[in-house]
């Protein structure tokens, strides 16, 4: 077995590479589903922003597919959504992404997932990507979800954006201290 | 309906440097303190962008020619192969590249070093792997630079690099650097990865077969990204 190449830092300069800041749009005019918006922010250990974070964003489509062959159900697919997108956070450590709210996505034994984003984080100052999820306040499911199963109650909240109405979420992401966000394992 | 899924293996602990690294400055407000929270992969991870993100140009994979003038600098040529740990190709994924200019200074108007920038040098390339998992840039050594991390500090030369593979869980991010550097046994960045085997992987190898005669020294670069557990999961 080939060894793994090892992980460093994003660091500071990214931007030459992926120039889209504070704002991403995930949606076309033709995607399908209920638009939302969220809009987050990345602090650090003492609250401060963090203005040179790199997000990207993995979701199902309305119907809960995912864009990828290694999705067994061929039904409900959306060529006007590719589910993907990256955004690095503005001066003030915050992000806004247009999208779709995402379907179910099975989980393990078949069980349903409530709908969520997969995150992964990079940043100056990080030497691995962090991956969390993003939930819905207002999702009934997130009760029953088989992966915030594995999260500590009181920690739960950390993984859920606040509905705000009219398809508005607020969400942050908090690397270290107090109310820290949960960061996977997987 | 419950379905199948065939994971990819988890990297050994120690495989990737921590986030907590004192020396790296930069860490100490910035690393998670709590533990990871090990989850099941489950369709939303194995799953994943596969061809990347966004078209890719003609001109990407040369940074030397995506301006009117060549750049300044020594000209090099980047190659290798993107593998899994089984050994097998991860063909057409996007790899992508970003690095300072041959005196150290990045196209970005953060980069306050006091080097010249260079006009015909954005310092950003991207190419899809093709069907054996090959890539090959051409571009230019970068310089090194100094940073603020700590007394005298100096990045060795070093290329950013982006690499997808077929799913959510093959992401990774690394820093490709020069052989016989003097500078990498002093880096915290480098040194932060635990193993001298792991920090040599990030080392390219000087390669006569890769050097264009008369044009471009090579250099060549080998990735491996996660491989896939043998036993399929009921997902």
């Amino acid at each position: 077995m080939l060894p793994l190449t090892p992980a460093q830092t994003v660091g500071p300069f990214f931007a030459v590479l992926v120039p889209e800041r504070g704002r991403l749009a995930l949606v076309r005019d033709a995607t399908p589903g209920e638009r939302i918006v969220l809009e987050g922010v990345v602090r650090d250990g003492i609250g401060q922003p963090v203005p040179d974070a790199l997000l990207e964003i993995w979701q199902a489509n309305a119907a809960g597919r995912c864009n990828h062959p290694e999705d067994p159900r061929t039904n409900g697919r959306d060529p006007a959504f590719d589910g993907f997108g990256r955004v690095h956070t503005d001066a003030r450590g915050r992000f806004q992404i247009e999208t779709i709210k995402p379907g179910s996505v099975p989980g393990p034994r078949g069980r349903p997932q409530a709908p969520h984003l997969t995150v992964g984080l990079f940043a100056r100052g990080l030497l691995t990507r962090l991956v969390t999820r993003i939930y819905f306040e207002d999702e009934p499911w997130n009760a029953l979800d088989p992966i915030l199963a594995h999260v500590a109650p009181d920690r739960r909240p950390t993984l859920v954006a606040a509905h705000r109405g009219n398809g508005k979420y607020g969400h942050a992401i908090v690397l270290q201290g107090r109310r820290e966000t949960v960061f996977f394992d997987v | 309906m419950a379905s199948q899924i065939h994971p990819y293996r988890r990297p050994l602990a120690g495989h990737d440097p921590p986030n907590d690294v004192p020396a790296y400055r930069s860490t100490a407000l910035r690393h998670p303190a709590q533990p990871l929270v090990v989850i099941p992969q489950t369709l939303s991870e194995i799953t994943g962008p596969v061809h990347g993100y966004g078209p890719v140009g003609l001109l990407d994979g040369d940074l030397t020619r995506q301006h009117d003038g060549a750049p300044v600098g020594e000209r090099i040529v980047i190659a290798g192969r993107v593998l899994d740990e089984d050994e097998r190709p991860v063909p057409e994924t996007l790899v992508e590249i970003w690095q300072a200019n041959a005196a150290g200074r990045y196209a970005h108007a953060g980069d306050t070093h006091d080097a010249p920038l260079d006009p015909n040098f954005s310092g950003a390339g991207r190419v899809l792997t093709d069907a054996g998992g090959r890539y090959r840039f051409t571009t230019i050594r970068p310089g090194a630079y100094p940073w603020a991390n700590h007394d005298n500090a100096w990045r060795p030369a070093h290329v950013h690099f982006s690499v997808f593979g077929h799913s959510f869980l093959t992401r990774l991010m690394t820093q490709m650097y020069f052989p016989g550097d003097p500078l990498l046994a002093l880096d915290p960045i480098f040194n932060a990865v635990p193993d001298a085997g792991g920090r040599e992987r990030l080392v390219a190898a000087f390669d006569l077969d890769v050097t264009e005669p008369g044009r471009a020294l090579g250099y060549r670069f080998d990735i491996v990204l996660r491989g896939r557990d043998a036993t399929p999961l009921e997902g």
